[in-house]
């Protein structure tokens, strides 16, 4: 047979071809019609995943070029979820960017507000005078969300590869975590709690016999989740050396977080380089060097646990610290406004406007100042960064002396995460694109901002 | 007679609206809480997701809609076979929300026509139900044939009639 | 466009003083935006100043300045060069990187600042490779995470109106250093590190899309967070905001750029 040049237009032109290769098939000679289709060479196909694809952690475009089963190349575009929200901050004060950038990884919310006010805080110069309860509830808030991340991960991941019994037990716990964050802040997402100079409003009463109550429902429901996953035998084969990325590969991609750490290094933030008291809680941060998918998702439930334990220690703490402050004592920063629950649902508390209406006018004047025009930041940059559920997060901040950032950046894990594509997906099969995407947990919310 | 079968129609459309996975930002996860056990909205007839619109009744908007992603946006909501319904849930999808700027489609209905609009940053799951019920509420009540055309002329009528939003005046007396 | 400074008495190098923003001839009927460096506000610990950030005018931007401080013109800078010695471990570093550099050293670096706890190096851009190798590579600098390139736009400092700033990274010595390179926007290339630093490649496909700034050598630059056609870099300055007006039942409220603000 002469060699053939394939072209890609199978019918039409193919079947009026005389030169076109002929093959009848009966059933029983197919390992010879396969070694004649693979000397004439494979077609190549394109396949394009997404945007809108129910296996896909928000709105990502995938193209595979697949050979059969395997992919040969993999290629991520991104974009379609980009919002603009650091230009938007541009325009906004600076506490007011704190909504903004709560919504841009909407699953780790909390580690958004907690960088970007540390690092106005640390533009500010006044990371010593934040208050201890303030950091104490904002190391709760954070975990807690750590927590609900985690679980999102493993839920979605079991739901993408069919086990729809792993999401609704995952998010049943996360709906635990939700319970206790709207009881202190009284949203269940994108909160805008975290404020530069503190927190907004301290916990209510109760909270934390409510904490306590809810933290072995949590516990249980985790303990349900490795029980049914990881020893199950479909679960094992479908992850076990799948989505391998060793040591040297997640260094030069500049991964971070879980992947890193199931290749071997025991790289977290929050003990290398520590903030809000993380130094004095007593945790420990898992680490595999099996570097697939599965350590991964080992990783992060044995985070979640981790989690659980730094909880119950800021309950010991939040005990210990009743009636503290938990905004900064400097007026000119403090966010003013004490909330209360009204009859109507919200609301400034009465104690407050009595205070600025009726006896303080230093009060009044700083409360109108600060919501109108903000407080001016001290011109500079500053690059802060908080271990995420996901990686390192870190923003970087220019301020030019005035009320709004001049330049506010946000350097997400998931962008980094997401180049890594290609590597984890080549050479595999297309099932385990869907696994890899999974375990590699990043939010194209946070990847496009 | 056309009551009985609008009646009949609507009873059965409105039973199992399964939505298109739509999901774009945070309203995605509220949507896809929406779906667990704690609210579960499959008890209201949305059994499942879909992810194919050619299988699916209605489309939830759910999240931020950037300018890349609006013609995509389209394309779902063409393949998507009659009757079919939308629901524009949170305020990125009904107006933009917070994200006034370059790169936020103003409301998907520049992109589809929308049934039911749900605020909120995100609106809570129990939200997101109310809102289900209000479509099938409306799924009940549509009118069909002659009906239909006599109160689409009158709607028209009323739009070509009524003030624009930026001179209702006096309102606060 | 720099003096080259010579060494100073003891016979070390000196780190450069690049002459900060000349004074742009004023046109004919405009008023100048840019201004002598000298005259404005000065650096509280009286440190040479550097970048200017922005010149603000008045009181409130925007429609309509009610405050009677219409007048009022601010030059706000970046805080100052900073003398040695740097303080903790800053020296450490730069001294090893004059060291490595060699004769390059004048020429690479332009300033080096120590502001909040942090060491900012002002880097010129033809060096920039080599510097990123040598981060890398030398085992007492070792930084081995490029946390991305983050450009900046000011408008007021000409001629170096394009920033890139590389935040690094060192896990070995748990330390964290930027390098800030600046370029004008007549001709805002910059070489890629992605040969160094793979990570950088995405990030400086963000980096080209919102601000324009060109990175020789990268595999591939294209748009990635904007639609492939899209005209403009968003995220510059003279970029709007691109919102519309809001309507209000009565009223109808501009999109935040366009709408007074402080």
């Amino acid at each position: 047979m002469s060699p053939q040049t394939f072209t890609t237009n199978a019918t039409g032109a193919f079947a009026s071809d005389d030169d076109a290769p002929e093959y009848t098939a009966y059933g029983q000679d197919w390992s010879e019609i396969a070694e004649e289709a693979k000397r004439l060479g494979q077609q190549r196909i394109v396949v394009n995943m997404g945007p809108q694809h129910p296996s896909t952690h928000g709105v990502l475009r995938v193209m595979l070029e697949i050979e059969g089963e395997t992919v040969t190349e993999a290629r991520a575009g991104i974009g379609f979820l980009h919002t603009g929200i650091e230009k938007n901050m541009e325009y906004r004060t600076w506490t007011q960017g704190v909504t903004f950038c709560t919504r841009m990884d909407y699953v780790q919310s909390m580690f958004q507000e907690v960088v970007y006010c540390l690092g106005i805080e640390k533009l500010l110069g006044i990371t010593d005078d934040i208050p201890e309860r303030a950091n104490v509830l904002r190391v709760l808030m954070m975990e807690l969300t750590r927590i609900g991340s985690h679980l999102v991960a493993i839920g979605t991941g079991g739901n993408e590869m069919g086990a729809t019994t792993v999401m609704t037990t995952a998010f049943n716990a996360r709906e635990d975590t939700f319970r206790i964050i709207e009881m202190i802040t009284g949203l269940r997402t994108n909160n805008a709690y975290i404020r530069p100079g503190g927190v907004v409003i301290d916990a209510p009463e109760g909270t934390v016999d409510y904490i306590r109550t809810l933290l072995p429902d949590i516990k249980q429901r985790l303990d349900e989740l490795a029980d049914l996953q990881l020893e199950n035998p479909i679960f094992k084969l479908r992850l076990k050396g799948i989505a391998n990325l060793n040591l040297s590969s997640a260094m030069a991609l500049g991964v971070t977080g879980p992947m890193l750490r199931s290749a071997g290094l025991p790289y977290d933030m929050r003990k290398t380089n520590p903030y809000c008291g993380y130094e004095t809680y007593d945790f420990q941060v898992p680490t595999s060097t099996d570097e697939d998918a599965y350590s991964r998702v080992v990783l992060r439930m044995e985070e979640c646990y981790e989690s659980l334990k730094l909880i119950a220690q800021c309950c010991d703490r939040l005990d210990a610290m009743e009636g503290q402050p938990v905004m900064v004592a400097d007026k000119k920063i403090a966010w003013p406004a004490q909330l209360a629950l009204g009859p109507d649902g919200q609301g400034n508390s009465l104690e407050h406007i009595k205070h600025i209406m009726g006896q303080s006018m230093e009060a009044l004047i700083h409360h109108f100042k600060l919501v109108t025009e903000g407080f001016p930041v001290p011109a500079g940059q500053v690059y802060q960064q908080v271990e995420g559920p996901k990686g390192v997060l870190g923003v970087h901040l220019v301020s030019d002396g005035g009320t709004k950032p001049w330049r506010a950046h946000f350097r997400d894990p998931g962008f980094n995460h997401l180049q890594a594509l290609s590597i984890l997906c080549q050479g595999g099969q297309v099932a385990d694109v869907v696994v890899a995407i999974a375990t590699m947990d990043f939010v194209l919310g946070g990847v496009d901002r | 007679m056309l009551g009985g079968v609008e009646d009949f129609l609507g009873y059965m459309r409105a039973g199992s609206l399964w939505p298109a996975t739509f999901g774009l930002a945070c309203c995605a996860i509220e949507m896809m809480a929406t779906g667990t056990p704690r609210f579960d909205i499959a008890r209201l007839g949305s059994e499942v997701f879909r992810g194919s619109p050619r299988q699916a009744d209605m489309m939830l908007v759910a999240g931020r809609v950037s300018n890349k992603m609006a013609p995509i946006l389209r394309q779902v909501y063409d393949q998507m076979a009659e009757p079919k319904w939308v629901i524009a849930m949170g305020v990125c999808a009904s107006s933009g929300g917070m994200f006034n700027n370059y790169a936020i489609v103003q409301g998907v209905d520049h992109v589809v026509p929308v049934d039911i609009y749900l605020p909120g940053c995100p609106p809570r799951p129990e939200m997101l139900l109310n809102a289900l019920l209000e479509l099938q509420t409306q799924i009940r009540n549509t009118p069909l044939g002659a009906n239909r055309k006599k109160i689409a002329a009158a709607a028209e009528q009323a739009a070509l009639t009524a003030t624009p939003t930026s001179d209702m005046k006096g309102l606060l007396r | 466009m720099s003096d080259k400074a010579g060494k100073d008495k003891a016979g070390k190098d000196k780190v450069l003083e690049k002459s900060p923003v000349e004074t742009a001839p004023l046109e004919p009927g405009s008023q100048s935006t840019h201004m002598d460096l000298a005259s404005a506000t000065p650096d509280p610990e009286g440190r040479a100043p550097i970048t200017l950030i922005n010149v603000r005018e008045g009181m409130f931007s925007g429609a309509g300045d009610t405050s009677g401080f219409g007048g009022l013109v601010q030059a706000v800078q970046m805080p100052g060069k900073s003398e040695r010695p740097y303080g903790e471990w800053f020296d450490a570093v730069v001294d090893i990187l004059e060291e490595l550099l060699g004769d390059d050293a004048q020429d690479a670096f332009e300033y080096v600042v120590v502001d909040r706890g942090e060491l900012t190096i002002y880097v010129a851009r033809d060096h920039l490779l080599t510097l990123m190798t040598h981060l890398r590579d030398d085992q007492d600098l070792r930084f081995e995470f490029c946390l991305g390139v983050s450009g900046v736009h000011y408008p007021d400092d000409t001629r170096r109106e394009l920033h890139a700033v590389y935040p690094m990274h060192s896990i070995t010595h748990n330390r964290h250093v930027r390098i800030e390179v600046a370029v004008s926007e007549d001709d805002p290339h910059i070489p890629s590190i992605t040969s160094v630093y793979p990570a950088n490649n995405w990030h400086e496909r963000e980096t080209w899309d919102f601000f324009g700034i060109i990175f020789d050598g990268h595999p591939s630059l294209a748009r990635i967070e904007m639609p492939d056609d899209w005209q403009g870099h968003p995220q510059r300055k003279d970029y709007p905001l691109g919102g519309i007006p809001v309507e209000y039942k009565g009223a109808t409220i501009p999109s935040p750029d366009t709408r007074r603000q402080y």
